[in-house]
């Protein structure tokens, strides 16, 4: 709903702006591409569908910048061809930005990203996470916002008012990397009695001192981790959000090759009050061997202090180690490659991303990822027969 | 006040008038090398000084040695901070190749410590601090290297005349520099300072093992608000591999009134 009516605002917005006393500076850019997911192993539970999976994927990006104000419109849409629910649309960003000399103000939909580590994104936490659009935890559903960002000299002050909670995604029947029973997102429980109408408050303060770049952030809302309980007729699995208190810390330290990473939270909300961190490095070997080649050497270790009543994650005892190999070549060629273990319970999984540009305007980019062990009753999901091969062929305008 | 601190002014006073006295009295002709070279290199740095802030866009062709080409596309920003013992500030915006269009860099340069870089992803709406360390790694996949757009501060480099020879119709100086900033790709630099204006016409980039790696060669110069001299050519030609790279700046402005605001990590989101 709240996609339509903004896509009429925006509309009406660019038409009022693409008349002629508006002489302003638009651009259209964004891709298209096309998809292929192929699973290694026989789906473990029935209506799951086999190979391949084939999506479709158009994201136009529309900006318009006119002195200080800008408009900005991006919108996603994935058809796929087998499972309804991982064809979806969302509004990445549709919103209006003004700028005066040490301060913004932003409204409608946007992103907004906060952290410093890899391998998770403990303290991000505006945006919800559009899980059937990858597992990993990078793709992001739009939020709808009022924000106000100021610049002091003694750091930047980010106040954002969130009206209108946006749901997790999660996939369908159909679709892999799920547990035993399919999760009803049409019936999600909230604890506030407004239900997805609860109007959530962020802010952040966030700085750098010579080497030192630290961020402080509270959020206070909706959960954007549901936890889940069974339905009556035990079929399904149904999310419950619960209104939470967050406080989170990211911090790094920049010292010549050596990135040191750290980020904390602490929750109040669900059950007893939890703390999280995850801690680590990224090395660089730059021009190895004489060559333009770079070598990085992560790792990153993954504590999280929660307890049964609130939403599970696989990240409660986690060492992440990876590698990250950039040709800097005329392609951009890059890899990252990395293996997540849980030592107390034995969980291996295993990822590599690589990508580079074709010509001018294309780019290939080939997911991978492995999974060994995993026990479903953790955390809902039962992915060791979702091994999967992804490979994405992109053309950017 | 002890009656003896007293005579330490006057003892810097004496002191004073005799190395006066020694300089005056030194003909011109006695400067050192050295100091020839840093005089002429800083002729040639403060010959900008006051311009305040710029913009410009910037097409990068990248050019294999089989001829086969690519291109960049970029705007850039700068911040003159006046103070010679603290680096300007900038940051660089791709606009293509298309899939890291909205991708920027932002640099404070210092002059020995590193300087601060924050890398702006715009898919992830991610600012990372980077480290500054891959100071020889090539930019973009170009013949230039980082350091080639980031050390330019005058303080950066030990300077020695060498020559002065005649370059194209103009004279020019011939003044070797060193890196004295950690992590170059250079062992020295040999760069030609004309005469009349003052403005680097080309520049030999030695690797570490002491060959020639590149050479720079600028030209179409233009000069703006009556003493801002800008090439709008820079032609880096491969010694070693027979790539180049030319760089070709347009829509050159001065003092649009950008600010310190303008250069915060924050801002990075909406360069574009």
């Amino acid at each position: 709903m709240f996609a339509k009516t903004a896509f009429k605002c925006l509309t009406i917005s660019f038409l009022a702006l693409s008349s002629p006393s508006w002489a302003g500076e638009s651009s259209i850019s964004g891709f298209i591409g096309a998809e292929t997911r192929i699973f290694t192993q026989n789906p473990k539970y029935s209506g799951q569908k086999n190979n391949p999976e084939l999506s479709a994927i158009f994201s136009p990006e529309f900006r318009y910048n006119h002195g200080n104000n800008r408009l900005s419109f991006i919108p996603f849409y994935r058809h796929d061809s087998r499972d309804d629910v991982r064809s979806h649309f969302d509004l990445r960003e549709a919103y209006w930005l003004h700028i005066a000399n040490d301060w913004q103000i932003l409204a409608g939909i946007n992103k907004v990203f906060w952290g410093v580590t890899e391998s998770r994104h403990l303290v991000d936490i505006i945006n919800q996470t559009d899980l059937i659009e990858d597992i990993d935890g990078e793709d992001k559903l739009g939020q709808p916002m009022i924000s106000l960002t100021q610049y002091k000299n003694w750091g930047q002050l980010d106040f954002h008012v969130l009206p209108g909670f946006r749901e997790r995604s999660f996939a369908g029947t159909s679709g892999r990397f799920r547990g035993p029973l399919v999760i009803d997102t049409d019936n999600a429980q909230y604890e506030s009695s407004q239900d997805e109408k609860h109007i959530d408050f962020a802010a952040r303060w966030s700085h750098y001192f010579g080497e030192w770049d630290i961020g402080l952030s509270h959020f206070y809302g909706t959960s954007r981790e549901p936890r889940f309980i069974i339905n009556t007729a035990q079929t399904k699995l149904l999310p419950v959000y619960d209104i939470i208190n967050q406080t989170g810390l990211d911090l790094q330290y920049t010292n010549e090759a050596w990135l040191w990473k750290f980020e904390a939270i602490a929750r109040q909300g669900q059950g007893d009050t939890f703390t999280a961190a995850t801690g680590g490095f990224e090395y660089t070997f730059y021009q190895v061997n004489d060559s333009a080649a770079d070598i990085g050497i992560l790792a990153e270790y993954h504590f999280d202090g929660r307890h049964h009543d609130a939403p599970a994650v696989p990240f409660d005892n986690d060492l992440f180690t990876g590698m990250r190999l950039s040709l800097n070549d005329i392609q951009d060629t890059a890899l990252l490659a990395g293996v997540s273990v849980d030592p107390s319970s034995s969980e291996i999984s295993y990822s590599v991303e690589a990508e580079r540009r074709i010509g001018d305007n294309y780019t290939i980019e080939l997911r991978a990822r492995f999974f060994s062990g995993s026990d479903a009753d953790e955390d809902g999901f039962a992915l060791e027969q979702d091994d999967y091969i992804q490979l994405q062929f992109k053309r950017h305008f | 006040m002890k009656i003896t601190s007293l005579n330490k002014p006057l003892n810097k006073a004496i002191l004073g008038l005799t190395a006066l006295t020694i300089f005056i009295s030194t003909p011109v002709w006695a400067e050192t090398p050295e100091e020839k070279g840093f005089r002429i290199a800083a002729r040639a740095d403060r010959s900008d000084n006051g311009f305040g802030d710029s913009v410009s866009d910037m097409k990068m062709a990248l050019k294999n040695a089989h001829g086969q080409e690519t291109s960049r596309i970029m705007k850039n920003k700068i911040l003159e901070i006046p103070d010679e013992t603290l680096g300007d500030k900038s940051i660089t915006v791709f606009t293509s190749p298309s899939d890291i269009s909205g991708t920027a860099l932002l640099s404070h340069a210092h002059i020995l410590d590193p300087d601060n870089q924050w890398l702006y992803l715009p898919a992830l709406k991610r600012v990372k601090r980077i480290s500054s360390v891959n100071k020889s790694g090539p930019f973009v996949g170009s013949e230039f290297a980082f350091e080639d757009f980031t050390s330019l501060e005058l303080g950066k480099y030990d300077y020695k005349f060498i020559r002065e020879e005649p370059c194209g119709d103009m004279t020019c100086d011939v003044v070797e520099r060193y890196p004295k900033y950690e992590h170059s790709g250079y062992t020295k630099q040999i760069s030609w300072i004309d005469q009349a204006e003052f403005q680097a016409r080309k520049i030999e980039f030695y690797d570490r093992r002491g060959d020639l790696l590149k050479t720079l060669s600028f030209s179409e110069y233009t000069k703006y608000e009556d003493y801002i001299w800008r090439a709008h050519k820079l032609h880096m030609q491969n010694a070693q591999t027979g790539k180049s790279t030319v760089l070709t700046y347009s829509n050159f402005q001065f003092k649009t009134g950008l600010d310190h605001n303008d250069f915060e990590k924050g801002v990075l989101t909406r360069v574009r």
